[in-house]
C-alpha cells in the first residue's frame, strides 16, 4: 500500500525499556543512520547505575532519546515527539514527559496485568480510555511478531525475543525513512562470527520495516530534509572518545608520548577505554590500583617528559587531590579530566551534574592555583582537551577539564577538522644550565622562570648537566633548594598564583551573541549546558525578547575581558547544574549581582524551562524600570 | 653498555666516577647518629660500579626521614607525597626505559600510608629498586608506632602499649610475589651493597629493606643484630644454593618438620640432608616465604638477610613496549587525521 509521506522540521524520539532491552543500542543505530542523512541531531542517553537491575521495575529502565531536524540542533529536546515502550515500567517512567497528542508505540506483549500491576498501574493504561484520548497510542505486539518472524531461524525463543529492539528499529527506520544498510553492514561486524544471531537480527529488522509498510496503523511516513550544515566531512561523535582524541592530538602536536594513569569510574572509563585501543600511537595507559596511583603514574611520566593524564570523576577528583598538590607544587604538565557526575560522594554515577568546579578550583590545601577549562558539547571535547594539553605543557601545570555525563555520552555531528591545522605545542625542554653560581661554575636552576609566561624550565632525567632534586617542600625562588623562609614562601605562592593568572593573556576574549544588538539582559553559562541555554535564546526572542548569551570555556583564568561583558547588562542570569558554583566566582571576583538559576536533577535543562526564566528576569527587569 | 644486563638500555658513563660525583650540594639534615648517613654513604660509593649515567638515574621517594634521601645525590630526584612513590615511579619507569629508577621508602611511608601502591608495583615487576629503610618507628612526626614496630610497644601515641600486630616487610612483598626482595642492615656496608647490586641486576621490582637505626626514637631496635656478641647468633645469612648454616660456630640450620614446617635446629641433631639449602630462584615463593617468618619479632632471633628471593619474570615496563611495537608493527604508526575522521562519515557538499 503506498502511504502518505509527509514533510517534517524536527523529531525527538525516546527509546525506553529495560535495562537489558538494547535501548543503547537502538538508540545509537538510528542515530548513525540519521546522522548519515545529514540532519543536525544530538542524543541523550540515560541509564541507571545498576548494569542489570531488576527487569520491569522503574529502576531498571534505560532510554536513549534523538533530536533530529533540518536545521541546527541544540540539545536533545525537552519532550518527546514519539515515545516508543518496550514494557510498562518503561511507560510509566517515560510518559509524563510525552505531550498530550504524543506518539507511543508500545510493545503490547509485555503489558500483562502482572507487569503493569508491578509498577503501580491500577489497570492496563493502554485500555484506558482517557490515556487512548490523550496519545495517539499505536500499540504493536513487538515481541511476538519478532518472534513470528524468527521461527525459520534456528534460535531459542529467548534469544529471538532478544532481538525485538531490532524490530522496533525497523519500524522507526520505516516511519521517518532511514535509510539500513549501515546497520546492516553494523551488524554484520558486530554479530558476523555468529551467523544465527546475525541473521535474526537482521531478519527482526526486516520484519520490523515491513510492518510499518504494511500496517494501516500508521498511515503516515515521515521525511526530514537534511540540515544546511558548512560543507565538509561530518561524523556523528560523544563526549569522551572526543575527548580520547583530543589527547592524542596533543600528544602528536607536541610531541610528547601520552602516559594516561587511571582507575575505573563511571562515566568516566570510556576515554581509558579508547586511549588503550590506540597503541599505534605510542599511547601508554596504566590502569592503576587505585585513582591516586592512577594520577600518580602520570605525574611521573610527565616528571619524565611524557603528556601525562589522568582521568577520572569526582570522588576520584577528591583522591587525587594531594597529587594535584604536588603537580603544582612541582610545576609539571598534567591534565585532569574529570567527567562529573551526580555528587556527593557516590551520588549518581550515571546522571550529569556540573558540581565539581569549586572542587577543581579550591579542593586542596594551601594556596594551589590550577587552570580550569570545560568543553560546551560532545564534538567540543576535542579542542577543550586540546587546549587543556597546551595550557599544561606551556605553563608546566596541572590543567582540570570538567566534563559531565551529559557530555561524555550525549552525540551530535562534528565537522572533522584538519588535522593539518592544528598547532604545534612547543614543550620546550631546557637543555642548557641557565645560572652561575658564586665560583663562576654554571649550574641549572629549576625554578628560574621564564619572564613572560612565568613557567619554570623542564628539564628531563637524561637531560647531562641539568641533575637536580624537585619535591612538594617549599621551594627557594630561582634555585629550587628547600626553603623554609618567610618572604620566599610569600613571593612563591604568589609567583604560582601569577604564572596561573597569566595565562589570561594566551586565551581568547570572550564573546558575546545578541543578534539584536540592544539586549540588557545576559544569560552566561559553561560546560553542557551550552545546548539548552541556546535552544532557550532562541525561544524567548522567537518569542519577541532580546537576550544576549555567552559562554565561559575557561573558569580558571577567566577570559581578560569577562569583567567588562558582566557590567555591561543590566542583569545577568547564570544557569548552573549545581547550586551556584559559578555564580559564587562571579559574583566574588567581580561583585556583580548575579541571578543563579539552579538544577540538580541528574538531566540536562530543558531549554523551555530556562526560556520562561529568562522571560520571567525580562519582564521584571521592565516592570521595575 | 652497563655492567649489569637489567640496565642495558641506560646509558652508559663516558667517564669513571666516584662517589663525589653523586653528592649533591645540599647540607644533609638527618639527627647526627641515624642510620641513614650509613645507607647514604653506601649508596653514594656504589652507584659509580653501575657505571651508568648519573643523569639517567632517578632517586623517587615518599615522605618521611628517610624519603629526604634523594636531595642528597647528585642524580635526578623527587621528593614526592606520603606513600606514592611507587605509583610515581610506576610512571615513569614505565615511560622511560632509559632511566635506573629507584624509590626510598620507609616503614611508615611504604607500608602504612603507601601500602597499596607496594604491592602492586610488587605484583606488577615495574622496573624499580624499592629500598625500604625500616626503623620501625615514625621518626619525621616524633615518635609514634609504625606497622613494623613490635605489638605492645610503647611510643608517644601509645602510653599503654601499641596493639598493632606487625609487618614483616619481607614476608608482605614475598606475599606479593614480588620477583626480588632482600634483606640488610645499614651498618653492615659490606653485605648492604652487595644487595644493591643484585638488586640492580635484577629486572623488575626489587624490595631490599633495609633495617635502620633512628636513634632520637627507637635506638638500639636492630642492636642485637649488629653487636658483635649476639649478631653471629642471631642473624641467618642467606646466600643461594647453599645449605642455610649460622650461628656460633655455624651450628644452627634449618630443616623441615613432619607438617611441612620450617624449624631451625641444631645441626648436630639432624643428619646433613635434612637441612634446608636455600634456593633464591626457586619459581614457588613458599620456601623463602617460610624463611621470613622464622624471625622473632621481639628477640630477632633467626633473622634472615640476604637475597630471599630473585626470580626471572618479564617486567612489566618491558611488556608495556612490548605491546605498544607489536601494535606499531601490526598497523603501522598512527595517523591523526584518520583517527578523528572514524569509517562511519558523511559529506556536506
Ligand atoms: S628522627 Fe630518627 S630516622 Fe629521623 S633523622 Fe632522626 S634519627 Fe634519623
Amino acid at each position: 500500500m503506498t502511504k502518505q509521506v509527509v514533510q517534517i522540521s524536527k523529531v525527538i524520539i525516546r527509546f525506553a525499556g529495560d535495562s537489558g532491552d538494547g535501548m543503547q543500542m537502538t538508540g545509537d543505530r538510528f542515530t548513525s543512520e540519521t546522522a548519515g542523512l545529514g540532519n543536525d541531531l544530538a542524543t541523550l542517553p540515560d541509564f541507571p547505575a545498576e548494569i542489570r537491575a531488576p527487569q520491569g521495575t522503574l529502576a531498571g529502565v534505560s532510554a536513549f532519546q534523538l533530536h533530529f531536524a533540518d536545521h541546527e540542533v541544540l540539545t536533545p529536546g525537552d519532550q518527546p515527539d514519539v515515545l516508543v515502550a518496550m514494557n510498562p515500567a518503561a511507560l510509566r517512567a517515560n510518559i509524563g514527559d510525552l505531550p498530550a497528542g504524543g506518539e507511543l508505540i508500545a510493545n503490547t506483549d509485555e503489558f500483562t496485568k502482572r507487569a503493569w500491576e508491578k509498577v503501580g498501574y491500577a489497570a492496563n493504561p493502554l485500555e484506558d480510555e482517557a490515556f487512548l484520548q490523550k496519545y495517539h497510542v499505536h500499540p504493536v505486539a513487538l515481541t511476538s511478531m519478532t518472534v513470528a518472524a524468527l521461527q525459520d531461524i534456528d534460535i531459542s525463543k529467548k534469544d529471538a525475543e532478544r532481538a525485538k529492539n531490532m524490530f522496533a528499529l525497523g519500524l522507526l527506520c520505516w516511519l521517518y525513512n532511514r535509510p539500513f544498510d549501515a546497520t546492516l553492514e553494523f551488524l554484520t561486524d558486530k554479530f558476523g562470527k555468529r551467523p544465527t544471531i546475525l541473521a535474526a537480527n537482521v531478519a527482526a529488522f526486516n520484519a520490523g520495516w515491513s510492518f510499518g509498510e504494511t500496517t494501516e496503523d500508521f498511515a503516515i511516513q515521515y521525511e526530514v530534509n537534511p540540515a544546511v550544515k558548512k560543507a565538509g566531512v561530518y561524523r556523528n561523535i560523544t563526549g569522551n572518545p572526543a575527548l580520547a582524541y583530543g589527547l592524542i592530538a596533543a600528544s602528536v602536536q607536541s610531541g610528547l608520548p601520552l602516559l594516561l594513569g587511571t582507575y575505573p569510574i563511571t562515566p568516566a572509563s570510556d576515554i581509558l577505554h579508547e586511549l588503550s585501543k590506540h597503541k599505534e600511537f605510542g599511547v601508554i595507559t596504566v590502569q592503576a590500583e587505585d585513582e591516586i596511583a592512577g594520577i600518580g603514574a602520570a605525574l611521573g611520566a610527565s616528571y619524565g617528559g611524557s603528556l601525562g593524564i589522568t582521568t577520572t570523576s569526582g570522588p576520584g577528583v577528591a583522591l587525587k587531590s594531594e597529587t594535584i598538590g604536588l603537580a603544582v607544587a612541582l610545576e609539571l604538565p598534567l591534565v585532569i579530566i574529570d567527567v562529573q557526575r551526580g555528587g556527593p560522594s557516590t551520588g549518581l554515577p550515571t546522571k550529569t551534574e556540573q558540581s565539581d568546579l569549586l572542587q577543581a578550583m579550591f579542593g586542596r590545601n594551601g594556596e594551589s592555583p590550577v587552570p580550569v577549562i570545560a568543553p560546551k558539547s560532545p564534538s567540543d571535547c576535542f579542542d577543550a582537551a586540546l587546549e587543556a594539553c597546551r595550557i599544561a605543557i606551556e605553563y608546566r601545570t596541572p590543567v582540570f577539564l570538567l566534563s559531565d555525563g551529559y557530555l561524555a555520552n550525549g552525540s551530535e555531528p562534528w565537522l572533522v577538522p584538519d588535522a593539518s591545522t592544528f598547532k604545534v605545542i612547543e614543550p620546550n625542554f631546557a637543555t642548557e644550565t641557565n645560572h652561575v653560581d658564586k665560583d663562576g661554575k654554571d649550574e641549572f636552576w629549576p625554578y628560574l622562570r621564564d619572564p613572560e609566561t612565568l613557567a619554570r624550565p623542564w628539564a628531563i632525567p637524561g637531560t647531562k648537566g641539568l641533575e637536580h632534586r624537585i619535591g612538594g617542600l617549599e621551594k627557594a625562588n630561582g634555585s629550587g633548594a628547600i626553603s623554609y623562609d618567610p618572604e620566599n614562601h610569600d613571593t612563591m605562592v604568589r609567583l604560582r598564583q601569577a604564572k596561573v593568572d597569566g595565562i589570561a593573556n594566551t586565551i581568547p576574549l570572550l564573546e558575546v551573541d545578541d543578534p539584536s544588538g540592544s539586549a540588557r539582559i545576559l544569560i552566561l553559562g559553561w560546560g553542557s549546558t551550552f545546548g539548552p541555554i541556546g535552544a532557550a535564546c532562541r525561544l524567548a526572542r522567537e518569542a519577541g525578547h532580546q537576550v544576549a548569551q555567552t559562554h565561559i570555556r575557561h573558569i580558571n583564568p577567566f577570559p581578560s575581558n569577562l569583567g567588562e561583558v558582566l557590567k555591561s547588562y543590566d542583569r545577568v542570569i547564570v544557569p548552573e547544574m549545581n547550586l551556584g558554583q559559578l555564580s559564587m566566582l562571579l559574583r566574588a571576583k567581580y561583585l556583580v549581582d548575579i541571578i543563579s538559576y539552579n538544577q540538580v536533577r541528574g538531566m540536562p535543562f530543558k531549554s523551555q524551562g530556562l526560556a520562561d526564566v529568562i522571560i520571567e528576569v525580562i519582564e521584571t527587569e521592565r516592570a521595575t524600570a | 653498555m652497563s655492567n649489569f644486563p637489567s640496565l642495558s638500555l641506560v646509558p652508559a658513563a663516558s667517564e669513571a666516577q666516584s662517589a663525589k660525583d653523586f653528592k649533591s650540594d645540599q647540607e644533609v639534615r638527618w639527627c647526627p647518629g641515624c642510620g641513614d648517613y650509613a645507607i647514604l654513604a653506601a649508596v653514594q660509593s656504589f652507584l659509580p660500579s653501575l657505571g651508568l649515567a648519573r643523569e639517567n638515574i632517578v632517586f623517587v621517594s615518599g615522605i618521611g626521614c628517610s624519603s629526604r634521601f634523594p636531595y642528597y645525590l647528585n642524580t635526578y630526584g623527587m621528593h614526592s607525597i606520603h606513600g606514592r612513590a611507587p605509583a610515581i615511579a610506576t610512571g615513569l619507569a614505565a615511560s622511560r626505559e632509559d632511566l635506573s629508577v629507584w624509590v626510598i621508602t620507609g616503614d611508615g611511608d611504604a607500608l602504612s600510608i603507601g601500602g597499596n601502591h607496594l604491592i602492586h608495583a610488587l605484583r606488577r615487576n615495574v622496573n624499580l629498586k624499592i629500598l625500604l629503610f625500616n626503623n620501625r618507628i615514625y621518626g619525621l612526626t616524633k615518635g609514634q608506632y609504625s606497622p613494623t614496630s613490635e605489638q605492645g610497644k610503647i611510643t608517644k601515641s601509645t602510653p599503654e602499649g601499641s596493639l598493632d600486630y606487625s609487618f614483616n616487610p619481607v614476608s608482605l612483598a614475598l606475599g606479593a610475589e614480588a620477583t626480588f626482595v632482600a634483606r640488610t642492615i645499614d651498618s653492615d656496608r659490606a653485605h648492604l651493597q652487595g644487595v644493591l647490586a643484585a638488586a640492580a641486576a635484577h629486572e623488575g621490582t626489587a624490595l631490599v629493606e633495609i633495617y635502620q637505626n633512628c636513634n632520637i626514637f627507637n635506638d638500639n631496635a636492630w642492636e642485637p643484630l649488629k653487636d658483635s656478641d649476639t649478631r653471629d647468633d642471631l642473624l641467618m645469612r642467606l646466600e643461594h644454593g647453599e645449605v642455610i648454616l649460622f650461628g656460633k660456630d655455624k651450628g644452627k640450620g634449618v630443616t623441615r618438620t613432619s607438617e611441612g614446617h620450617l624449624k631451625v635446629v641444631n645441626v648436630a641433631d639432624v643428619s646433613s640432608d635434612a637441612l634446608i639449602r636455600h634456593d633464591a630462584h626457586a619459581t614457588d615463593p613458599g620456601l623463602a616465604f617460610a624463611l621470613s617468618r622464622l624471625s622473632d619479632v621481639y628477640s630477632l632471633e633467626n633473622t634472615p638477610i640476604g637475597v630471599f628471593r630473585d626470580i626471572q619474570r618479564p617486567s612489566y615496563d618491558r611488556l608495556v613496549r612490548e605491546q605498544v611495537a607489536q601494535v606499531k608493527e601490526r598497523q603501522g604508526a598512527g595517523d591523526l587525521q584518520d583517527l578523528i575522521t572514524g569509517n562511519d562519515t558523511w559529506t556536506v557538499k
